[in-house]
């Protein structure tokens, strides 16, 4: 019987949320790591037992967890992760030098291919490697020194990497995006990087479509179209059909196309979720109604999803990790809010249903479909 | 020679650790501040990085830590500690300061 693990990090703990495929009884654990700030936790794709989870605090700095029977029991794992080699400068808030330094662990992407080897992206953006299930971490420092890094700039969360897309068929190449430097891509493993940010217009930039500096919030692909990519950025949703040697933007009819996180129907690789938040000054859906938007049409084109979702005094956010999808057919679409609730629906997001509510606020959501 | 001390751990470094309110440590005969940190984090790996820095080994900004009623935070590594604590009276108080939260 198929198993659905709904993995929830929030300001101050962890939660999972388990249910059958009909995904209606949900059991609730939690919190783990109480009081500890959980960016993400993530399951990985090899063995579902294995599952990754980011908690930090102001205190103690960053510690990553790893459990091997299904998030019911975790053990610390290696913690440091020093930057390869001489640390340069990028551009800070004001434009002036600021050295790199590490902050926190954004998003943990466990590899599709290896039980033992994750992901992690961080804040000052770096990508770091373990192969060894968490003892140790290297950078893949090609990325941070890449010739434009000293121009990137943080966007308000920080100068941070938060999104790790690696081709299940193809793992050398991988996609990642850093507030506000943009989008890169490798396809040597993370030994070279090639901005892909051609087609992307912003204007908090001097030259609004320059070749880095834009606030990519989030990026989306399906597993058997690792060429389409698609992208919430601050504002505008845009989508790529050549591993982003160009982008053209699909924002269509959106009420706003402000948002974070963008997410693919497995079913359908022309399924496209984002949810619209009204502005960067306004960080809280338009009309106070939390609505996802969804196209069938790859974009452009957008309905409103609301069944069941609070469509008055809603003022939650949605953050860029805070969305997921399961791999049932219909899918299962899962969204949690800065306000404490985790909404699901079963049936590609038609109706939705709480739960999760009177959370902290809710800074990721994972999913994983365990046959 | 050598004697154990005891160390006052806060909330999340005793639930990292797994240890209760405070844990013993085994120092030489005259430790210091820097020899006790160092084998609590023999002791209990999990607690690299969450007091002082990977690299540098300095105390992290909101980590403070006390012992006889003195903050001995800003005091350096090679600081003997406190009669007290050696003797075994005293713990050794690791904690977070009041804005780390």
């Amino acid at each position: 019987m198929t198993t659905i693990r709904v993995l929830v990090g929030t300001a101050k703990g962890a939660f999972v949320a388990t249910a059958t495929g009909d995904r209606q009884d949900w059991q609730v654990q939690g919190p783990l790591f109480g009081g500890w700030e959980v960016y993400h936790l993530k399951g990985s794709p090899v063995d579902p037992d294995r599952v990754w989870a980011a908690p930090s605090t102001g205190w103690h700095g960053q510690v990553v967890q790893r459990s091997d029977d299904g998030a019911r029991t975790w053990t610390p794992v290696g913690n440091e992760f020093a930057y390869r080699g001489p640390t340069g400068t990028h551009q800070s808030y004001d434009g002036t030098p600021h050295s790199w330094d590490f902050a926190r662990v954004w998003h943990l992407e466990p590899s599709p291919t290896d039980v033992d080897t994750v992901f992690a992206g961080v804040e000052d953006a770096g990508l770091f490697r373990s192969t060894d299930g968490g003892s140790t971490w290297q950078e893949l420092d090609a990325l941070r020194t890449h010739a434009t890094a000293d121009t990137w700039q943080p966007g308000a969360g920080g100068l941070c990497l938060h999104t790790i897309l690696i081709d299940p068929g193809n793992p050398d190449r991988m996609y990642v995006a850093i507030s506000a430097a943009g989008a890169f891509r490798t396809d040597d493993g993370g030994d070279s990087w090639l901005p892909i940010n051609t087609g992307l217009q912003s204007g908090h930039l001097p030259d609004e479509d320059a070749t880095v500096g834009h606030c990519v919030h989030n990026l989306a692909m399906h597993p058997t179209r690792p060429d389409t990519v698609f992208m919430q950025k601050h504002w505008d949703v845009m989508r790529t059909d050549d591993a982003g040697g160009v982008w053209h933007e699909i924002s269509g009819d959106l009420p706003s196309d402000f948002g974070f996180p963008v997410a693919v129907d497995p079913n359908d690789p022309e399924t496209v979720f984002v949810v619209p938040i009204t502005s960067d000054s306004e960080h809280y859906p338009p009309d106070g109604a939390l609505r996802v938007a969804r196209s069938r049409t790859g974009g452009g084109e957008w309905e409103l999803l609301t069944e069941g979702l609070p469509q008055q005094h809603a003022y939650g956010n949605v953050l860029r990790d805070a969305m997921a999808v399961d791999l049932m057919d219909p899918c299962g679409v899962y969204v949690g809010t800065t306000d404490g609730a985790v909404y699901a629906s079963r049936d590609g997001g038609d109706r939705w249903s709480p739960i999760l509510e009177h959370l902290p606020r809710v800074l990721s959501v994972e999913v994983q479909t365990i046959p | 020679m050598s004697r154990t001390v005891r160390v006052g751990l806060p909330h999340h470094l005793r639930t990292l650790a797994g240890t209760g309110r405070e844990t013993v440590v085994s120092v030489g005969d005259a430790p210091t501040i820097g020899e006790v940190l160092d084998a609590l984090e023999a002791a209990h790996p999990a607690l690299r990085g969450t007091i002082r820095d990977h690299e540098t080994g300095r105390r992290r900004p909101f980590m403070r830590w006390f012992a006889c009623e003195e903050d001995l935070s800003h005091e350096p590594a090679d600081t003997p500690l406190p009669r007290e604590v050696v003797d075994g009276d005293e713990p050794f108080r690791i904690l977070g300061a009041i804005a780390g939260g």
